[in-house]
């Protein structure tokens, strides 16, 4: 039995990954993962990767805040202590309008970023789970557990026919502890 | 990706022959990954001495009070506020080119999204510095925030546009940040798997973790629209609400409803002059020629003629209606900005604003590095003048003469603005130096499509228009990092 852990196929070219991709996908090989060092659009189609719902996450969060503002300026000027000046109303919904924009946007925003990286893992200090130290720069990787059924030699001609420059039979499945 | 071609008419934006994705994070990196050249250290020199001149200054300001500065009982704001809202207005180009025209879908932003957000966050810092500093009493800012006090509580104002100011600015500040901190994550992801040792570790812990999976790239993908979805009307309202400081008074000259569209478009037009003037000295410095192309320079220098113009009849139109307006007060108001004792702050700021920056009709001017350049810092002085003539010449004689006054700088007034030139140049040096000053991965993204490599593959392929192939060749002819010799014989 081999030691092989993840079998990495790695292609300088991004449309020659989407073709290494169609082509171990034809031969009903499972792909672990991607690594590309840009954003290669097409491979969550590819890979049957849903779409992102963090759009809903903000636009809950952006509620949220929106809300929480209003309500705290509510108490403060109309509830608590109602100031009167020149006799105006003191619920002056117009005014509260820039105050309640912004904490929109700012709980939006945050409320976005931190479940992106609550869902990703991506936090300072987080050891970074890399499977090649050059698929940050100018390697695009398809990733293969090497556990299948697949002989190893099939995949990695199948990686070759498509172009790989590089083909990997790696022990770790990551390289980047130390 | 893949197979689609942009069409040959369109100028490229990444120049050079044999650019690989190697070649691009070798390019954009070498300033991080080697020792600084003395260009660096001598502009970092300068710059730290500045920002000790702003140190200095405002622990006199703090440990004197306000006093140290030239203001009396008529002119209360002088160069505190112009200070602020310049350095705001500065900002905006960054928000402006990293989200708004990431919506547009403007490619060329890819290269100097990057430094012109860092400009942003930077700009904010020295902003926020003035306000906390023209309060005297700097521990006094906790109460713009509306916490529960000893007082009943007494809360802030929310009526007030000065406390909306507090809530758009802190807000653009941080959201500006997360922006810009998430789209460097896969960017310190490079330099951490280059690098070894310590310098793996920190970077290691600057960048999350990051791994570049699909997955990962979606989400990234989805944050970055939806950030720049909100930062786009957040941008808009930063600077309507700082006008708004101005405009909700009854000070003549304040007191007008153009005020907020006419802030705007004067804060992207200094801001990109500013992203101009320290683009300019980069792409020479770290030699990032190829990627900040003269096309970049060309459209920002469009983008400041069209906004200067815009800049340039919001004043006509102010003019015309404190004529039209029938108002004595008003009408004195914009006579004085000329026949008054500041018509030289006047001159300054429709002469750098409005009549220097109409000469960039010209595509030869468009299109001269140097000229660019000496622009650019008059733009920017133009606006710093815009500011002091609103706010000083309005408010040194307005309805009753008997308290009419001069407003004369102390030199703690200079040395907090120079300084605080230093306190954002130090910052800006620091930034290109440590981390990365171009959006690798968004580069990246250019280079199978619009780079002058790929063009020329197309035009070596034939099937093209030959009409066409010759407009892009004529185009090319303004690049300064493109050897136009290539083209003779394809």
């Amino acid at each position: 039995m081999s030691s092989t852990k993840y079998i990495l196929g790695l292609f300088d070219d991004p449309d020659e990954m989407m073709h290494g991709i169609d082509k171990l996908q034809k031969n009903s090989i499972p792909i672990y993962d991607v690594y590309t060092p840009m954003p290669i659009h097409g491979i969550e189609a590819k890979l049957g990767i849903k779409d992102s719902r963090l759009g809903y996450a903000a636009f809950m969060f952006g509620c949220l805040g929106g809300t929480t503002i209003f309500t705290m300026v509510y108490y403060f000027l109309v509830h608590d202590w109602p100031m009167n000046i020149g006799g105006k109303p003191h619920f002056a919904v117009p005014d509260f309008i820039p105050v309640t924009f912004e904490w929109s946007v700012l709980f939006a925003s945050f409320g976005m970023a931190f479940t992106f990286f609550y869902s990703t893992h991506l936090f300072p200090g987080r050891a970074p789970r890399v499977m090649d130290l050059r698929a940050t720069n100018d390697r695009f990787v398809i990733a293969i557990d090497a556990k299948g059924n697949t002989p190893h030699e099939d995949i990695t001609s199948l990686l070759k026919e498509a172009g790989a420059v590089e083909i990997k039979h790696n022990d770790r499945k990551y390289v980047s502890y130390e | 990706m893949a197979s689609h071609k942009e069409s040959i008419i369109r100028e490229p934006l990444i120049t050079g022959k044999d650019i690989t994705y190697a070649q691009i994070t070798d390019d954009v990196l070498r300033p991080v990954e080697n020792k600084p050249n003395k260009a660096w250290w001598i502009g970092f020199t300068f710059a730290s001495l500045g920002a000790l001149l702003w140190v200095f200054a405002v622990s006199w300001t703090f440990w004197f009070g306000i006093g140290s500065w030239g203001l009396n009982k008529t002119v209360g704001w002088a160069w505190d506020i112009t200070g602020f809202v310049w350095w705001v207005g500065i900002g905006h180009a960054g928000t402006l080119i990293s989200a708004v025209l990431l919506l547009f879908r403007q490619k060329w932003r890819n290269s100097i999204n990057r430094s012109a957000e860092a400009m942003t966050i930077f700009a904010v810092i020295c902003a926020a510095t003035y306000v906390v500093s023209h309060m005297g009493r700097p521990w006094m800012a906790l109460y713009c925030l509306p916490l529960p006090n000893q007082y009943g509580s007494l809360w802030v104002n929310f009526n007030s546009p000065l406390i909306w100011d507090v809530f758009a600015i802190s807000t653009y500040f941080s959201v500006s940040l997360v922006f810009w901190y998430t789209g460097l994550l896969p960017d310190i992801a490079t330099i951490r798997d280059r690098g070894t040792g310590l310098y793996r570790r920190i970077y290691s812990v600057l960048s999350f973790g990051w791994t570049g999976s699909v997955k990962t790239w979606q989400r990234f993908e989805t944050v970055s629209l939806i950030l720049a979805g909100v930062s786009t009307p957040l941008v808009l309202s930063v600077h309507t609400i700082v006008s708004m400081d101005f405009a909700t008074s009854l000070e003549p000259g304040w007191h007008t409803t153009i005020f907020p569209p006419y802030f705007v478009a004067g804060a992207i037009f200094s801001g990109f002059a500013m992203v101009q003037t320290l683009l300019l000295v980069t792409r020479k410095v770290l030699g990032l020629e190829n990627y900040i192309t003269m096309f970049h320079i060309e459209s920002m220098n469009k983008i400041i003629l069209v906004t200067g113009s815009v800049v340039g009849v919001a004043y006509i139109t102010e003019f015309f209606i404190a004529y039209y307006s029938g108002g004595e007060y008003e009408q004195y108001t914009f006579l004085n900005r000329f026949i008054g004792p500041y018509w030289w702050a006047a001159c300054m700021m429709y002469g750098c604003n409005v009549l220097m920056t109409q000469v960039m009709w010209f595509k030869k001017v468009r299109t001269n590095i140097p000229m660019s350049w000496v622009l650019s810092i008059i733009v920017n002085i133009g606006m710093w003048f815009e500011r002091f003539v609103i706010i000083v010449t309005s408010l040194h004689r307005d309805y009753i003469p008997s308290s009419w006054a001069m407003f004369y700088p102390t030199w703690i007034d200079v040395s907090v603005f120079i300084g605080s030139i230093g306190v954002f140049f130090t910052l800006f040096l620091l930034f290109i130096r440590v981390l990365p000053s171009i959006a690798m991965a968004e580069v990246k993204l250019l280079l199978k499509e619009q780079s002058e490599q790929a063009k020329l593959e197309q035009i070596k392929d034939g099937h093209l228009d030959p009409e066409q192939v010759e407009f892009y060749k004529n185009s090319l002819k303004k690049f300064d990092s493109v050897d136009v010799s290539v083209y003779e014989n394809v």
